[in-house]
C-alpha cells in the first residue's frame, strides 16, 4: 500500500541526481591526476572537487536512499498510511536547503576540508551548518521510524513486525546513534572555531569523535542493501527466506556492534594507546559475524528459488537459477564485491596488517569495492524494484537494466583492483596529482591508467541508470498490484520479545559506546594543553 | 510419518545446518583476534602503545622538537634515533639519513595541521596529529633511497609534500656520525 509516492519518488531522484552529480566530478578526479591527464594548473579545485564528491557521496546520497526506501517499507511492510508527511516533506527539505547551504561554500573553495572535516583545518561555517541541517532532516525520520512502528504495535498487540520494518527501523536507530559523534564534533569543537569564538581546536579529540561515526556510518550505507537481500532478493526470484529469526540476529547484531569499533581507523594515530586500539579490532572482527551468517541465509534462500525452479546436484542448482532476472544478478554482483572488499576489510581491521595499507590508495579502493559496489548496486536493485509500484508504469528496458548492472560490476571491478595494487606499492590518497616521471613511482602508471577507464566505465554505467529511471516515467501505465516482501520457509507466527523490539539492543548499543569511547574521549577532553590553532581554508 | 512430522524434522534439520555455520564463523572470528592478540604480545608488533603530547605552537622555542635537535642521531648502544616534523607543506629534514640493519626510533610531530608518514615498500606508517608525538620502531634490511609521501590530506599542496629517506650502510653512517650533531642527506 504505497500512498505517499511523490515523498519517496522525491527522495529516490534527488538522492540518484545529486549520484550523478558527485559519480561525474569522481570520475574527473581520476583521469586528472592519472598519466593520461595533464597536470592541474591549480590543484586547489581538485579538493572542491573531492570535498563536494565525498560529502554528497558519504552524507547526503544514502541517507536519502535509505529514507525513501524507509518510507516505502513503512506503507507496504505495514500496510498503514505513513503517519507525519509534513514531517517527512519537513526533513526532506531540510537536506535540499542544508545541501545547497553547504555545496556554496565548497564550489567557492571555502570548505576544501573533504567530507571527513580534518581539523585543525577549518572550512566556511556555512558548509558545517549545511551538513548539520542534512543530519537534522534525517533524524526527522529516524523519528517517523519509530512512530509508525509505535502505531503498528498499538494495533497489532503482540505481532511479530514484518522483517523489513523491523530491520528499517534498526537501521534508522544506528543512525541516529552513529551520527551523534560527528555532530559532538562539529558542535562542540568545529563549529565554534568557524564561527569565530574560539580559534583553537583539540585535533586528536577531533578524530577520535569522528571515528565514532566514520565506521558505523558504513553499516547505516549497508542496511538498505541488507534489507534488499533479505526481504526483495527472494520475492524476486521465486525463493523464501531461509530463517526469519536469523534475519532478525542479523540486524540486531549490526546495531549492537557496528558501533564500539570505530578506533581501528586510528590504529596509526598518536592520541589513542595500543589497548583501547586492540579492543577496536577485536570487536571490528566480531562484525564480520552478522555478515557471515547474512552470505549463509540468503545463499540457502537463493537455493531454495534454484531447487524450486528444478534445480538439482550438489552445485547444478546455480544454473537452474533466473540468471536474466536483473534481482538475481544484481544480488550475484553484489555478493562478489562484497566477498573481495570483506577481505580487504579484514586486513584493514587487522591490529598489525594495517600499517602496510594505511592511507594509501588501498583504502580508497576498498571503500569503493564496498560501499560504491556492494552497497550501491543493491540501491539500483532497489530502485528498479520499487520503480513500477511508484510511477504506476512499467519498466520495460530489461535488456538495458542488464547492461546496465554488468557496466557497473565490471567498472568497479576494473577501478577498485588496479586502486588496491598501488596501495600495496604505497601510494597515498587525495593528491591532486603525481609525478609519474618519476622513476619511482612510474611502475604505478599503468595500474593508474586502467582504474581510470574503470572509472569511466562507471560513469556511463550511472548515466544510464539515470536514463532508465527517467524513461521508466514515461512507460505506459500499468498496474504493479501491491508491495510485497518475501516470506519466509517458516513464517513466523510469534516471534521472541527480543527479536521483535528494539529496546534492549539500543540500550546495549549504547553501553557498548560508551565503554568502548568514554574513557579514550574523557581522558583527552580533561588533558591540557592539546588544542592547537586552528587553521582557516583559502585565509592563506 | 504425518506431514505434521516432515515439517517439524525440516525446521530441525534447518536449524542445525544454521548452527553449524554459526559455530564456523564465531571460530575464525576467535581465531583472528587470538592472532593479533599473540602477534602484539609476542612479537611486539602493535600500533603506537603510548601517548605523548607536545605544543606545535611553541616546537620551534625549545623542547625535542627545536631546528637544531631535528635529523639523526646515533645513540650510545648503536641505536638510532629520527626526529622529524610535518608542516604545510614539507618534512623537516626533507631527506632522512639511517644506517641499514639498525633498531631507528621515528619520534615525529606536526607543527600546524594533521599529516601523515608513510615510507613507501615499507609497512612504516604513521599519522602527525599537531599536539601529539607520534613514535615508530623501523629497521631497514636494504640500502637505497626510499620516497616518503604525506599520506594524509593536508590542504591545497598536499599532493607537493613528498619526503625522501635513504639508507645507507653502517660505516657510512658511523664515519659521518663521529662529528656528531644531528644527520640529514644535506653534504652527502
Amino acid at each position: 500500500m504505497l500512498v505517499n509516492r511523490k515523498l519517496i519518488l522525491a527522495h529516490f531522484w534527488l538522492a540518484f541526481g545529486v549520484f550523478g552529480v558527485a559519480l561525474t566530478l569522481g570520475a574527473w578526479q581520476m583521469f586528472i591526476r592519472s598519466p593520461i591527464g595533464t597536470w592541474l594548473s591549480n590543484p586547489e579545485l581538485y579538493y572542491r572537487s573531492l570535498t563536494a564528491h565525498g560529502t554528497v557521496m558519504g552524507y547526503v546520497f544514502p541517507t536519502l536512499v535509505a529514507m525513501g526506501f524507509g518510507y516505502a517499507i513503512a506503507e507496504s511492510a505495514l500496510e498503514q498510511r505513513l503517519v507525519g508527511v509534513r514531517w517527512a516533506w519537513t526533513g526532506f527539505w531540510l537536506i535540499v536547503v542544508g545541501s545547497v547551504m553547504a555545496v556554496i561554500p565548497i564550489a567557492l573553495g571555502r570548505a576544501s576540508v573533504l567530507y571527513t572535516f580534518y581539523p585543525p583545518l577549518i572550512g566556511n561555517l556555512f558548509y558545517y551548518l549545511g551538513v548539520v541541517l542534512v543530519v537534522v532532516g534525517s533524524w526527522i525520520w529516524v523519528a517517523l521510524m519509530s512512530i509508525n512502528l509505535r502505531v503498528w504495535r498499538k494495533a497489532h498487540p503482540g505481532a511479530p513486525v514484518p522483517l523489513a520494518m523491523f530491520a528499517n527501523v534498526a537501521g534508522s536507530y544506528l543512525w541516529a546513534w552513529t551520527a551523534v559523534g560527528a555532530a559532538l564534533e562539529l558542535l562542540l569543537q568545529i563549529i565554534p572555531v568557524a564561527a569565530g569564538l574560539k580559534n583553537t581546536i583539540d585535533a586528536g579529540l577531533a578524530r577520535i569523535f569522528f571515528s565514532w561515526t566514520l565506521h558505523a556510518i558504513v553499516y547505516f550505507w549497508l542496511m538498505p542493501t541488507y534489507i534488499a537481500y533479505y526481504t526483495i532478493v527472494p520475492r524476486a526470484i521465486g525463493g523464501r527466506v531461509y530463517s526469519d529469526a536469523m534475519a532478525r540476529i542479523s540486524f540486531i547484531l549490526f546495531l549492537v556492534v557496528a558501533m564500539p569499533i570505530g578506533m581501528h581507523h586510528t590504529f596509526a594515530d598518536p592520541q589513542v594507546g595500543a589497548g583501547f586500539k586492540f579492543i577496536h579490532s577485536a570487536f571490528t572482527a566480531l562484525v564480520a559475524l552478522p555478515t557471515l551468517l547474512t552470505v549463509f541465509t540468503i545463499c540457502a534462500s537463493v537455493e531454495i528459488a534454484a531447487r524450486l525452479r528444478g534445480g538439482r546436484g550438489m552445485f547444478g542448482w546455480i544454473r537452474a537459477l533466473p540468471w536474466d532476472n536483473p534481482m538475481m544478478l544484481a544480488l550475484a554482483f553484489s555478493f562478489v564485491m562484497l566477498g573481495f572488499g570483506g577481505a580487504g576489510g579484514l586486513i584493514n581491521m587487522s591490529y598489525q596488517l594495517d600499517t602496510t595499507i594505511h592511507n594509501t590508495q588501498w583504502i580508497t579502493g576498498h571503500f569503493h569495492l564496498i560501499f560504491g559496489g556492494a552497497i550501491v548496486i543493491m540501491y539500483f536493485a532497489i530502485a528498479y524494484d520499487l520503480w513500477p509500484h511508484l510511477t504506476g508504469r512499467e519498466l520495460v528496458d530489461i535488456r538495458l537494466i542488464r547492461t546496465q548492472l554488468w557496466l557497473w560490476f565490471i567498472g568497479m571491478i576494473v577501478t577498485t583492483f588496479p586502486w588496491h595494487w598501488v596501495g600495496i606499492l604505497g601510494m597515498p590518497r587525495r593528491m591532486a596529482y603525481f609525478d609519474f616521471s618519476d622513476p619511482a613511482i612510474a611502475p604505478q602508471a599503468l595500474s593508474v591508467t586502467f582504474s581510470v577507464i574503470g572509472g569511466f566505465i562507471l560513469l556511463a554505467s550511472g548515466i544510464m541508470f539515470i536514463i532508465i529511471l527517467a524513461r521508466g516515467m514515461r512507460a505506459p501505465q500499468a498496474d504493479a498490484g501491491a508491495y510485497r516482501f518475501a516470506l519466509a520457509v517458516h513464517q513466523p507466527t510469534t516471534v521472541p520479545v527480543a527479536l521483535n523490539t528494539h529496546a534492549l539492543w539500543v540500550a546495549l548499543m549504547i553501553a557498548l559506546t560508551i565503554t568502548n569511547y568514554g574513557y579514550p574521549i574523557l581522558n583527552l577532553a580533561t588533558a591540557a594543553g592539546t588544542s592547537v590553532p586552528a587553521v582557516y581554508v583559502g585565509a592563506q | 510419518m504425518s506431514a505434521e512430522d516432515t515439517h517439524g524434522s525440516s525446521v530441525e534439520v534447518a536449524a542445525r545446518v544454521e548452527r553449524r555455520w554459526t559455530a564456523i564463523a564465531v571460530i575464525i572470528i576467535v581465531a583472528m583476534a587470538l592472532l593479533a592478540a599473540f602477534a602484539g604480545i609476542h612479537q611486539a608488533t602493535m600500533p603506537q602503545p603510548r601517548v605523548e603530547t607536545t605544543d606545535p605552537s611553541r616546537l620551534h622555542l625549545s623542547g625535542e622538537f627545536v631546528e637544531s635537535n631535528l635529523g639523526s642521531m646515533l645513540e650510545a648502544n648503536g641505536n638510532v634515533t629520527v626526529r622529524a616534523i610535518g608542516q604545510q607543506y614539507s618534512f623537516t629534514p626533507a631527506c632522512i639519513v639511517v644506517p641499514v640493519d639498525t633498531p631507528i626510533t621515528l619520534r615525529a610531530t606536526s607543527a600546524d595541521v594533521v599529516h601523515g608518514i608513510l615510507i613507501q615498500g615499507t609497512n612504516v606508517n604513521t599519522m602527525l596529529v599537531p599536539g601529539y608525538i607520534s613514535e615508530q620502531l623501523m629497521r631497514f634490511t636494504r640500502t637505497g633511497d626510499y620516497l616518503m609521501p604525506c599520506q594524509e590530506f593536508c590542504s591545497f599542496g598536499h599532493e607537493g609534500m613528498w619526503g625522501k629517506v635513504k639508507v645507507v650502510d653502517k660505516t657510512n653512517f658511523a664515519n659521518r656520525a663521529k662529528a656528531g650533531g644531528r644527520l640529514s642527506c644535506v653534504g652527502q
